[in-house]
């Protein structure tokens, strides 16, 4: 659940998915789900060439079982809290 | 889980209902067609759709009718603008003649990743891929 909670704060930034297909798309961060499915909107696409399908898109969802990385703004990602928020979380784990 | 209900699959893909998208699917197949319905784990209905094949920028369609598609073999579904695609420097060729090229791309691509993985196997320490589905 942590990690969905990290996605929702960084929507309406800028980021690039890339897909297990090489695919790989920037646009911005419009909405996130508890399976990490994601809504691009604006979205450009790298080596548009290989995808010419694409060419007439501007917004998308991505099924997040097919994404294998999320590139974020790193100004956007506050390290120190994420690590803080790990710990709390494994030490909730551990309670249940 | 009541606080992520606004969050889900149902509540972001409402607003692509009744519009012209295009479904990238697991395979390397582009459908394109009207979306009509969808559900949590993006099962999609797609009405008048066809499957779109490209070779550079060539393209061709073969009607399919209605989709269902199952929501695991979704990689990607996007909203086809329409202003946009009247401006997409594409042309369109009859199916025969891109249909043979097709299926060149597909034996290529075939070899290729055949070839691929035959290096990470026997050089790299790689385990053995190509399963169904292992793409992904």
């Amino acid at each position: 659940m942590l990690i969905f909670s990290v996605f929702k704060t960084l929507t309406d930034q800028e980021v690039t998915v890339e897909l297990k297909n090489d695919l790989c798309i920037k646009g911005t961060l419009k909405s996130v789900d508890q399976f990490l499915n994601i809504r691009l909107d604006a979205i450009q696409v790298l080596d548009e060439a290989r995808h010419p399908h694409m060419m007439a898109v501007k917004n998308c969802f991505i099924r997040g079982s097919v994404v294998r990385y999320v590139q974020l703004p790193t100004s956007a990602v506050d390290t120190q809290l994420l690590e803080d928020a790990t710990r709390r979380e494994a030490m909730n784990q551990n309670k249940r | 889980m009541d606080a992520l209900i606004p969050f889900t699959t149902s509540g972001s893909l409402v607003d692509c209902v009744d519009k012209k998208m295009v479904v990238m699917l697991r395979d390397g197949r582009k459908l394109i067609g009207v979306l009509r319905s969808y559900d949590q784990f993006a099962n999609l209905v797609l009405e008048d759709s066809v499957e779109r094949i490209h070779h550079g920028a060539h393209f061709a369609d073969i009607p399919r009718g209605v989709f269902l598609i199952r929501g695991e073999n979704v990689v990607l579904l996007g909203e086809v603008d329409l202003d946009l695609e009247d401006t997409v420097p594409l042309i369109p060729v009859t199916l025969q003649a891109v249909i043979p090229i097709h299926l060149e791309d597909l034996e290529a691509r075939r070899r290729r990743d055949a070839q691929k993985a035959k290096i990470l196997y026997e050089q790299h320490g790689f385990c053995r891929e190509g399963g169904e589905g292992d793409g992904y």
